[in-house]
């Protein structure tokens, strides 16, 4: 039972950071259709940057720095990709894959020429080194603060896109982009907006994989399969099918290595994404209106 | 500055290969009320989305109030005074119909100020009523009403109509008539609405376009001549 408790934990604490790795996925895929191959090393960047702002400044508070060091760094190169590459080949969605492809490489290996391929080490502050027992479970106060961190950050959002202005026009833009546009709503910046808010999120979950292993120029690949099932099963660019598409994988996930090895554990998770859409094309979430339901 | 708040010469678009619109003259006073009407697949639409810049034209000019449209993408187009309801009414369905309303506000740009016109809800209270409900579960009717709404909160001074009363019960029909004429006759709002129900557009409009084949065959006055005459010759 307690192997169990400690596996369902471990999967909520896989969750989060498939939620975290995937939102952004999820809020540019929904609004521009584009398939991000380069989110990756958004979460690469992330690491890099905690790693660099702990250096500058070591102790307690210096994770705390880390996370909107890392948001804004990976932001800003997240607004670069959309406004050098993928706003310019926004009609053509095969060569922005391909591009946002040749990105990704270009930024693994700037990694690995700048900080080699080995990878680097983020220590986490003394706060977070220890554990907590509950229901006779012990649980890392780092995976617990990864937990909360993906909780804030999806309140965030969803207080960012129900209840601002900018939010608005996301979900405007997102639903009838033609119409929005007519409206008056300038599309064109909507979508840097919300490309760099992606981004942003991406850096901040790369800055909790820098507390659970090494941040190596490959580090993003190894969440970034797992993001685009969860985006794609959770109904295609909806933040609460993405919510709950990464706690249904995360938990799967997390259970099947109860049974069998990690490597078989991705591929159970693969064939039961592949089922899932089998018999849920519209994936966990999907949109009702009148129209539709006529 | 020219009594013409939308001056179109030579205008011609099309989908891909196919042309759609040829060489299109069309002046639109300011001010006043322009029905056009035709046969389905003669243009009409196309033409409005032309002029909105959610269709490119491949050839001739578009003035609005001095300024060359061709270069603006809709947006700016909305922000320099067009206001759009479009075919099918495009209303946000998973926004409430207040949320709707205030997308509208976005072409305002730098002008007015303030939240959604209160005289929108004089002209459609029904929206006040259901201002909380979803978009996507409003009857035609209703959606008919918003997508006008949300247009008017742009404030623009041309509003661009296609097909407003198509499937929409007669006392709604009634209720887009009489905002029609009142945002005309009291805000000065030039109107071009796409209609084929000419008994709406002969009650209210001042002048009317006839288009057949991508061209416009006939302009002049409501008043001169009869909606039958007109139907006749566009064969609706």
């Amino acid at each position: 039972m307690d192997l169990f408790l400690n596996q369902l934990f471990n999967g909520v604490s896989l969750a989060s950071l498939y939620l975290l790795a995937s939102l952004g996925l999820a809020l540019s895929f929904g609004l521009m259709r584009v398939i991000n191959m380069a989110h990756g090393e958004m979460l690469m960047l992330g690491g890099y940057l905690a790693w660099a702002t702990l250096l500058v400044v070591p102790g307690a508070a210096g994770i705390l720095i880390a996370m909107p060091v890392a948001f804004v760094g990976a932001a800003a190169m997240g607004g670069v990709i959309q406004t050098v590459l993928i706003r310019r080949l926004s009609a053509r969605p095969l060569d922005t894959l391909l591009a946002t492809w040749g990105v990704s490489l270009v930024l693994q290996q700037a990694a690995r020429d700048l900080f080699g391929a080995v990878g680097v080490e983020v220590r986490a502050p003394a706060w977070l080194e220890g554990s907590v027992e509950l229901a006779g479970v012990v649980i890392p106060t780092a995976r617990l603060f990864i937990i909360g961190v993906a909780v804030a950050v999806l309140g965030g959002l969803a207080l960012i896109l129900l209840k601002t202005r900018i939010g608005l026009l996301v979900r405007a833009v997102n639903q009838d982009r033609m119409m929005a546009s007519a409206t008056g709503i300038a599309v064109g910046r909507v979508d840097l907006a919300v490309f760099c808010l992606g981004s942003g999120v991406a850096g901040l979950a790369g800055v909790m994989l820098a507390l659970l292993g090494p941040v190596t120029p490959s580090v993003g690949q190894a969440y970034i399969i797992p993001a685009f099932l969860v985006v794609v099963m959770g109904g295609l660019g909806s933040i609460t099918g993405t919510t709950a598409a990464a706690v249904i994988l995360g938990v799967f996930a997390a259970l099947a290595q109860l049974f069998v090895d990690v490597s078989v554990s991705q591929m159970l998770l693969l064939v039961f994404v592949v089922l899932f859409i089998q018999f849920r094309p519209q994936g966990v979430v999907a949109v009702r209106t009148r129209q539709l339901d006529a | 500055m020219t009594d013409a708040l939308l001056e179109i010469a030579g205008l011609s678009a099309g989908y891909g290969g196919s042309r759609v619109l040829w060489d299109v003259d069309l002046n639109l006073m300011r001010g006043r009320a322009t029905a056009l009407i035709g046969r389905n697949g003669v243009g009409k639409t196309t033409l409005l989305h032309a002029i909105m810049g959610t269709r490119l034209a491949s050839a001739g000019s578009l003035r609005f109030d001095g300024t060359d449209l061709s270069p603006l993408p809709p947006e700016r187009r909305a922000r320099a005074g067009i206001g759009f309801v479009p075919q099918g009414r495009h209303i946000f369905p998973q926004l409430t119909v207040m949320e709707n309303l205030e997308t509208g506000l976005s072409a305002r740009g730098g002008r007015g100020t303030g939240g959604v016109p209160a005289h929108i809800f004089d002209l459609f209270p029904k929206l006040y009523d259901i201002r909380g409900r979803a978009g996507g579960f409003l009857s035609g009717g209703e959606q008919q009403q918003l997508a006008i709404g949300r247009a008017l909160a742009g404030e623009p001074s041309l509003l661009l109509l296609d097909e407003p009363t198509e499937g929409i019960q007669p006392n709604v029909v009634q209720q887009i008539e009489a905002a029609l004429a009142h945002v005309r006759d009291t805000l000065g709002m030039t109107i071009l609405v796409v209609e084929q129900y000419l008994d709406f557009v002969w009650r209210f409009a001042d002048d009317y376009v006839a288009m057949q084949g991508g061209r416009i065959v006939r302009a002049g006055k409501v008043a001169e001549d009869p909606a039958a005459e007109v139907a006749k010759l566009v064969q609706i």
